[in-house]
C-alpha cells in the first residue's frame, strides 16, 4: 500500500537537506517520464503507431531489436506498442484508485478529527482493525466478492490504501486544530465555521496534494500486482501487470516479456515519488 | 590583559587569534578578528545574532562548520598553533586543550544517554583509564560542578535533570580533562535568572582556578558579571574591545552604545530604549512615570478608584493532569486588576504559571474556579459564541509570532483578515491595513511577503498590527520580546509604549525578564508555583521587595555596574 | 498492558468477524468448496448432506456465532477444501513465512543502515546517490523485482534456483525480493533522521570533546536515527506479510501467503479466518515489540 511511503513522508517531518528551489537531475528525469506517460496515455498512436493487440505468429518471441525495441510476445505482439498503449489504463487506474483512497480517507479522517472524542475513538479502532489485516487481503476479498477486472481492482487498491490516508488526515487535522495560529484566530473572535473553512481545512488539505502524487505511483504498482495475480486486468489486455504475468511462463526463454513492462512500472513509481517530494519541498519553502 | 592581540610572547595566553577570517562559500562571516585569552581571565565576545561571534569561537575548535574557509595570521590554542591541523590532529586537541559549553543542555547533551556517559566520553577519548577509574573521575567531576547526588545523577538522562543541573553536567563534560581554555557559547541563555546566576558563579570559580574563558553572549549585562575584557562584534568584525569596566562605562562605538542603551532594566518607564531618526518623544524624565499614574496611585495594593478596571481576574485556579498521572496545579488562586491605560507586568520563572494565566485571561483555557471579567462583563464561564462579542476588546501578541500566523497567509492576508473580521474586504479595509502598518512602522512593501521571510522584529510588528486591528482596550503580551535581539527588543518595547500612550491601551505584560517588566510596568505581580507572591506598584516592588522570592529574583538579575 | 491485551482481543474479534462475513459475501455455494471447488460436478444430494453437516442451511448469524464460539475455545475448525484441521495445517506453514518475513526485516534493516551511514559520510554526491537508490528501491514492486532477480541469478548466472528449494540457498532470492523495497523505505527515514541528529547541538558537543566521525555515528546518532525506523517496523512487518503472498506465489514456496491466496479463491472460510487471525496476532505482537524496543532506545517518558 502507499501507507508505508506516506508514513515515511510524515516521519521525515520538517527536514530536508536540499533546501531551496534548485532543480535536481532526478527531478528533470521524473518530469521527462511524466511527460512521456502523459503523451502515451493521451495519444498512444504518436509513440507507437502499431496495434497493441495485433497478432503476428511469425514474429513470436523476438528479442529486443531495432524493429521491436522491447521484443515481442508469444503471439508476436510488439511489447513496446503494448507498453505505450497500456500507459492510459495504468494512469487511469492510478489516479482513480488514489482519488478513492483519498476520498474515503478524507471522510474517515475528518469525522474522526472533527466530531469529538467518541467518534474519534470508534474510527481509530476501525483503522486499527484495518491495519491488522494484510493490506493485500482487503483487496483480495473485495475482488472476489465483486469479480475480477480492471475496475474492481482499482476500487480495491483505493480502499486498501484509505486507512493509511485516514490516519494521516486525522493526525494532520488534530495538529492544525491545536496549532497556535488557530488559537490566535480564536482570540480574534473567529467563529467555528470561519476557523474551519479559512484555517483548519486548507492547512489540512494542502499536504494531501503531495500524498496524492506519491500515492498514484504506489497505486499503479499495486494494481499491477493484482493483475499479476490474475485478479485485475485480464490478458490479452495491454495492461502492464497483466503483461508481466503473461511473461512469467516464458521467463527463462523470453525475459524481455516481463522485464520491460515491469521497468515501466518502476519508472512510473519512481517518477511519482520524486515529483511528490519536489512539490513538497517547494511548498514548504515557498 | 587586554583584548588587543599581544604581539610579544605571552606565556599565559591560552588562545591567540590574529587577523582571523572565516568565509562560507564566498560570503565572509568573520573578518580581521584578533584577540587573546589568558589563563585565569575571561574574555567576552558580545554581539547580536549573525554577528559572527559563535563562528569565531568555533574556529578555535576547528568546528567552524562544513564549507567554512578559515584563515588567520595566527591561531593558537594552549600555546601551539592550530592553523591547518588535520581532522585527526584536531580531534586530539578538542576536549583536551579546549572545552565547549553550549546553550541549553537539554539538547546539547545527548538526550538518550545518561549524563555520566557523556561526561566520561572526554576521558574515554583522551585518557587510558579503565572503566572503574573513569566512573570515579566522572563522579568527582559532577561533584566539582556542584551537582548534588552525583552518583545518582550520572545515571540519569539530561531530560530528567533540571535546567541548572544539566548545564552543570554539560560544564563537567567540557572540563573533564581540565582544558586550559573553556569556550562558553551563551551558557546561560534560556535559564531562569536564579539558575543563571549560579552558573555564572560556577564559571567564575573555574576562572579563579586558572582556566581561561572565552564567553560568547548577546547579553552585556550577563557578561558584565564575569568578564575581564569585552570585545563587541558586529557583522563579523570586532568593533570595540577593552577592559570590561571601560567598555561598559564609556563605550566609544555607536553599536556598543546602542546595545547598552537598549538594556531596559534600569531605564525609567516611558524612556525610549532605541534611537529613532525623528525622535521627539523621549518623554519620561527621571524616575517619574506618566503624570496620571503618579497622582492616582501612590500606595501599593490600593487603587485610587479614579480609573476603570478593564480586565479583572478573581481567584483563578487551573490544574492539569500530569503525563504520569496526578494533578498539577498550574495556577492557584490568582487575582489581579488591570486599569485602563496602564500596564500590569506579570513576572516569574519557568513553570510559575504565567503563561497559563495569560491563556486564562484570553479565555483560551477555562478556569477550574474563579472568573475573568473584561470591561465589567463576565469573560469566562460563558459559551464561546457569547464571548465572541467581547473578543474585539482584548488582543494578544505572542512570543512565537511566526507560529501565530496561518502559514499560507501573506502579511496582507493576515492584516486584511484581522481588519475585516474574516469577511469580504473593500477599499476601506485596505486603507486600514496601511494605517496599521504605519502604526507599527513597517513599509507597505512587506504586504506581499510571508512571515517566514521576515525578520523576528518585523514578525512581531505584524503581530502587533494584527492585534490592534479590532481597536482593543486590552493587549495580552505573552513574552513578546523574549525571542528578539536586545536592540530589536528595545524597538518593540518602544513601539508598545508609544502605542499604549497614543491609544490608551491597557497591557497585561508577561515576561520572565525582570528588567523588561520593570521598564514596561506600572504595577507588577510576581508569580511563583502558580501563585502571585507579591504585587504592587512596580517602582515600589523593585525598590523594596517584601517577599523573599522577589528579593531572590532581584538579587539574581545581572545588572550593569553602576 | 491490560489495555493492550483488551485492545488486541478486540482487534482479533473484529478481524475474524469482518473476514467471516466478507468471505461469505463471495458469490457461490460454500458446500461446493467442500466438494472440490466450483468446478466439481457434485450431486444435489451430496451438496445437501454437506450443507447439513457444516450447518450451511442455518441462518448466517447462527453460523457466525457458532464459528465465533469455536474460535473462542481456540479451535480454528476444519478446512472445507483440504478436509483437514486448520490449526496443524497453518502451523506447518507458519514457520516458513515467519522466517521469510523476519529475515527480510533484518536484511532490510542492515541494508538501510549501511546506506544511511555511508550516504551521510560521503558528502553531497553520496547523499544524492543514496537518496536515488532508496527511492528506486522503495518503488520496486515485489513481483517485478522477483522476476528481475530470477532472470539475473537463475537464467543468466545460474547460481541460485528460480523456485524456492528447502534450505538456505532457496531463501536468498525470496528474502532479497522482500527486503530491498523495504530497505528503500527504511533507508529514506533513517537517512533523514540521521542527518537531523547529526545537525543537533549534542553532536557539536561530542565533536568538541574530540569524538571522531564514526564514533559520532555509532555512539550518538545511531539511536536517534533508528527510533523512527523502529517505530515503523510494526507496519513494515504487516506489509511484508502482504508481500509474502506475492513472493511465495512466484517462488512456489509453501507458506501462509500462498495458503491464503488459495483459500480465498476456494472460499475456504476456516482457513482464511485462520490465516487472518494469525497474521493479525503477529501484527499486534510486532507492534508491541517495536513499542518496547522504542521505549528501550528512548527511555524518556512518552505522553500517550
Amino acid at each position: 500500500m502507499s501507507e508505508l511511503e506516506v508514513q515515511a513522508t510524515l516521519s521525515r517531518g520538517e527536514r530536508s537537506r536540499s533546501r531551496g528551489r534548485r532543480v535536481t537531475p532526478f527531478e528533470v528525469l521524473a518530469v521527462v517520464v511524466a511527460l512521456f506517460l502523459l503523451v502515451a496515455g493521451l495519444l498512444p498512436g504518436l509513440l507507437a503507431p502499431g496495434d497493441p493487440l495485433g497478432i503476428d505468429p511469425a514474429a513470436a518471441f523476438q528479442p529486443p531489436s531495432p524493429a521491436h525495441w522491447f521484443g515481442t510476445d508469444e503471439s508476436g505482439r510488439d511489447i513496446w506498442t503494448r507498453v505505450v498503449h497500456g500507459a492510459g489504463t495504468s494512469l487511469v487506474i492510478g489516479f482513480a484508485a488514489t482519488a478513492i483512497g483519498l476520498g474515503v480517507g478524507l471522510v474517515l479522517g475528518t469525522i474522526a478529527g472533527m466530531l469529538g472524542p467518541a467518534v474519534d475513538f470508534s474510527v481509530n479502532r476501525l483503522l486499527e482493525v484495518l491495519f491488522a489485516f494484510p493490506g493485500l487481503l482487503l483487496a483480495l476479498l473485495f475482488i472476489l466478492i465483486f469479480g475480477p477486472g480492471v475496475w474492481t481492482a482499482t476500487v480495491a487498491v483505493g480502499l486498501s490504501a484509505s486507512p493509511g490516508y485516514a490516519r494521516i488526515i486525522r493526525g494532520q487535522l488534530l495538529a492544525v486544530r491545536r496549532s497556535s495560529f488557530v488559537e490566535a484566530a480564536t482570540v480574534l473572535g473567529r467563529t467555528r465555521r470561519q476557523l474551519l473553512l479559512r484555517h483548519i481545512l486548507p492547512n489540512t488539505l494542502a499536504p494531501l496534494f503531495v500524498l496524492g502524487t506519491l500515492g498514484v505511483g504506489q497505486a499503479i504498482v499495486w494494481a499491477s500486482a493484482l493483475s499479476y495475480l490474475g485478479l485485475g486486468a485480464q490478458p490479452p489486455a495491454a495492461e502492464w501487470g497483466a503483461m508481466l504475468s503473461a511473461g512469467r511462463t516464458y521467463l527463462t526463454t523470453a525475459w524481455w516479456m516481463s522485464f520491460f513492462p515491469g521497468l515501466v512500472i518502476v519508472l512510473t513509481a519512481v517518477a511519482a515519488t520524486v515529483l511528490g517530494r519536489a512539490i513538497e519541498r517547494r511548498a514548504r519553502y515557498a | 590583559m587586554s583584548a588587543e592581540p599581544n604581539t610579544g610572547d605571552a606565556p599565559s595566553a591560552v588562545a591567540r587569534v590574529l587577523n582571523l577570517s572565516v568565509v562560507f562559500g564566498g560570503t565572509p562571516v568573520v573578518s580581521g578578528v584578533s584577540f587573546d585569552v589568558s589563563a585565569g581571565r575571561c574574555l567576552a565576545l558580545v554581539g547580536e545574532s549573525g554577528s559572527g561571534k559563535s563562528v569565531t569561537a568555533r574556529s578555535l575548535l576547528g568546528l567552524a562548520g562544513a564549507g567554512a574557509r578559515v584563515e588567520a595570521d595566527a591561531l593558537a590554542v594552549a600555546g601551539s598553533s592550530v592553523l591547518g591541523l588535520s581532522e585527526r590532529a584536531w580531534r586530539r586537541r578538542r576536549g583536551k586543550d579546549v572545552g565547549l559549553v553550549l546553550q541549553d543542555a537539554l539538547v546539547s547533551l545527548d538526550p538518550l544517554r545518561p549524563v555520566g556517559r557523556e561526561v566520561a566520553d572526554s576521558l574515554r577519548l583522551h585518557m587510558p583509564l579503565d572503566a572503574v577509574a573513569r566512573q570515579a573521575r566522572v563522579r568527582e567531576l559532577l561533584a566539582a560542578v556542584g551537582l548534588p547526588d552525583a552518583g545518582e545523577r550520572m545515571r540519569q538522562r539530561s531530560g530528567e535533570l533540571s535546567g541548572g543541573q544539566r548545564q552543570r553536567a554539560l560544564i563537567a563534560a567540557a572540563i573533564a580533562l581540565d582544558p586550559p581554555l573553556l569556550i562558553a557559547d551563551e551558557p546561560t541563555t534560556a535559564l531562569d535568572v536564579t539558575v543563571q546566576a549560579q552558573i555564572l558563579d560556577l564559571l567564575e570559580n573555574l576562572k579563579a582556578a586558572g582556566t581561561g574563558i572565552l564567553l560568547i553572549s548577546h547579553d552585556l549585562a550577563v557578561v558584565s558579571r564575569i568578564a575581564d575584557d569585552i570585545a563587541v562584534m558586529a557583522e563579523g568584525r570586532i568593533v570595540e574591545s577593552g577592559p570590561a569596566v571601560r567598555v561598559l562605562a564609556a563605550p566609544t562605538h555607536p553599536i556598543t552604545q546602542r546595545m547598552l542603551a537598549a538594556i531596559p532594566a534600569d531605564k525609567p518607564r516611558h524612556t525610549a530604549l532605541a534611537p529613532t531618526s525623528t525622535d521627539t518623544r523621549v518623554v519620561g524624565s527621571g524616575r517619574n512615570r506618566s503624570a496620571i499614574a503618579t497622582t492616582t496611585n501612590d500606595s501599593r495594593g490600593e487603587t485610587g478608584g479614579a480609573r476603570e478596571v478593564v480586565l479583572e481576574a478573581r481567584g483563578l485556579v487551573k490544574s492539569f493532569r500530569r503525563p504520569g498521572g496526578g494533578q498539577f496545579l498550574a495556577v492557584d488562586d490568582v487575582s489581579f486588576r488591570l486599569e485602563r491605560g496602564t500596564t500590569l507586568g506579570i513576572v516569574g520563572e519557568s513553570g510559575s504559571g504565567k503563561t497559563t494565566t495569560a491563556r486564562l485571561a484570553l479565555a483560551l483555557t477555562a478556569p477550574d474556579a474563579g472568573e475573568v471579567r473584561l470591561l465589567g462583563h463576565p469573560f469566562t464561564g460563558i459559551p464561546e459564541n457569547e464571548r465572541r462579542a467581547l473578543r474585539p476588546a482584548i488582543g494578544a501578541i505572542y512570543q512565537d509570532a511566526l507560529g501565530s500566523f496561518d502559514p499560507r497567509f501573506t502579511v496582507q492576508d493576515i492584516l486584511l483578515d484581522a481588519v475585516t473580521g474574516g469577511r469580504r474586504s473593500g477599499p476601506a479595509a485596505s486603507a486600514r491595513v496601511r494605517e496599521l502598518l504605519d502604526a507599527v512602522a513597517l513599509p507597505a512593501t512587506l504586504l506581499g511577503r510571508r512571515p517566514l521571510s521576515l525578520s523576528g522584529g518585523q514578525r512581531q510588528r505584524v503581530g502587533i498590527a494584527r492585534a490592534l486591528a479590532a481597536r482593543p482596550d486590552v493587549l495580552v503580551c505573552d513574552e513578546p520580546v523574549s525571542a528578539l535581539d536586545v536592540t530589536v527588543q528595545a524597538q518593540v518595547l518602544d513601539l508598545l509604549d508609544e502605542l499604549q500612550r497614543e491609544r490608551g491601551l491597557s497591557l497585561l505584560f508577561i515576561s520572565h525578564d525582570l528588567g523588561v517588566v520593570q521598564h514596561m510596568s506600572d504595577r507588577v505581580a510576581v508569580m511563583q508555583n502558580g501563585c502571585i507572591v507579591e504585587t504592587g506598584e512596580a517602582s515600589a516592588v523593585f525598590a523594596d521587595p517584601r517577599h523573599p522570592y522577589t528579593a531572590q529574583l532581584l538579587a539574581a538579575v545581572p545588572l550593569l555596574p553602576a | 498492558m491490560l489495555v493492550h491485551s483488551a485492545g488486541g482481543l478486540f482487534v482479533l474479534w473484529a478481524v475474524a468477524t469482518l473476514t467471516f462475513f466478507a468471505v461469505r459475501l463471495i458469490p457461490g455455494d460454500p458446500a461446493q468448496a467442500v466438494l472440490g471447488g466450483p468446478g466439481s460436478q457434485a450431486s444435489p444430494e451430496a451438496l445437501a448432506a454437506v450443507r447439513a453437516e457444516y450447518g450451511f442451511d442455518q441462518p448466517l448469524l447462527v453460523q457466525y456465532l457458532r464459528e465465533l464460539g469455536r474460535l473462542a475455545t481456540g479451535d480454528l475448525g476444519r478446512s472445507y477444501a483440504l478436509n483437514m484441521d486448520v490449526a496443524p495445517l497453518l502451523l506447518a506453514q507458519l514457520g516458513g513465512t515467519l522466517l521469510l518475513a523476519l529475515l527480510a526485516l533484518a536484511v532490510a534493516w542492515l541494508l538501510a543502515l549501511a546506506l544511511a551511514t555511508w550516504s551521510t559520510l560521503g558528502g553531497k554526491t553520496a547523499w544524492a546517490v543514496g537518496s536515488g537508490i532508496e527511492i528506486t528501491a522503495a518503488a520496486l514492486p515485489h513481483f517485478w523485482l522477483a522476476t528481475a532477480l530470477i532472470i539475473l541469478f537463475s537464467t543468466w548466472l545460474g547460481v541460485l534456483p528460480p523456485i524456492s528449494t528447502p534450505g538456505p540457498v532457496g531463501l536468498v532470492l525470496p528474502v532479497l525480493t522482500l527486503a530491498v523495497p523495504l530497505a528503500g523505505f527504511l533507508g529514506q527515514i533513517m537517512r533523514e533522521s540521521f542527518q537531523a541528529a547529526l545537525e543537533s547541538p549534542f553532536v557539536l558537543s561530542a565533536r568538541a570533546r574530540g569524538e571522531g566521525e564514526l564514533g559520532i555515528r555509532f555512539v550518538h546518532v545511531l539511536r536517534h536515527a533508528a527510533l523512527p525506523a523502529v517505530n515503523l517496523s510494526g507496519w513494515a512487518f504487516g506489509s511484508l506479510i502482504s508481500g509474502a503472498v506475492v513472493v511465495e506465489t512466484i517462488f512456489a514456496r509453501p507458506g501462509l501467503g500462498r495458503t491464503l491466496l488459495n483459500a480465498v479463491t476456494l472460499r475456504d472460510v476456516p482457513v482464511v479466518i485462520g490465516v487472518v487471525l494469525i497474521v493479525a496476532l503477529a501484527y499486534i505482537l510486532m507492534t508491541l515489540v517495536t513499542d518496547l524496543a522504542g521505549a528501550l532506545l528512548d527511555p524518556r517518558g512518552r505522553t500517550a
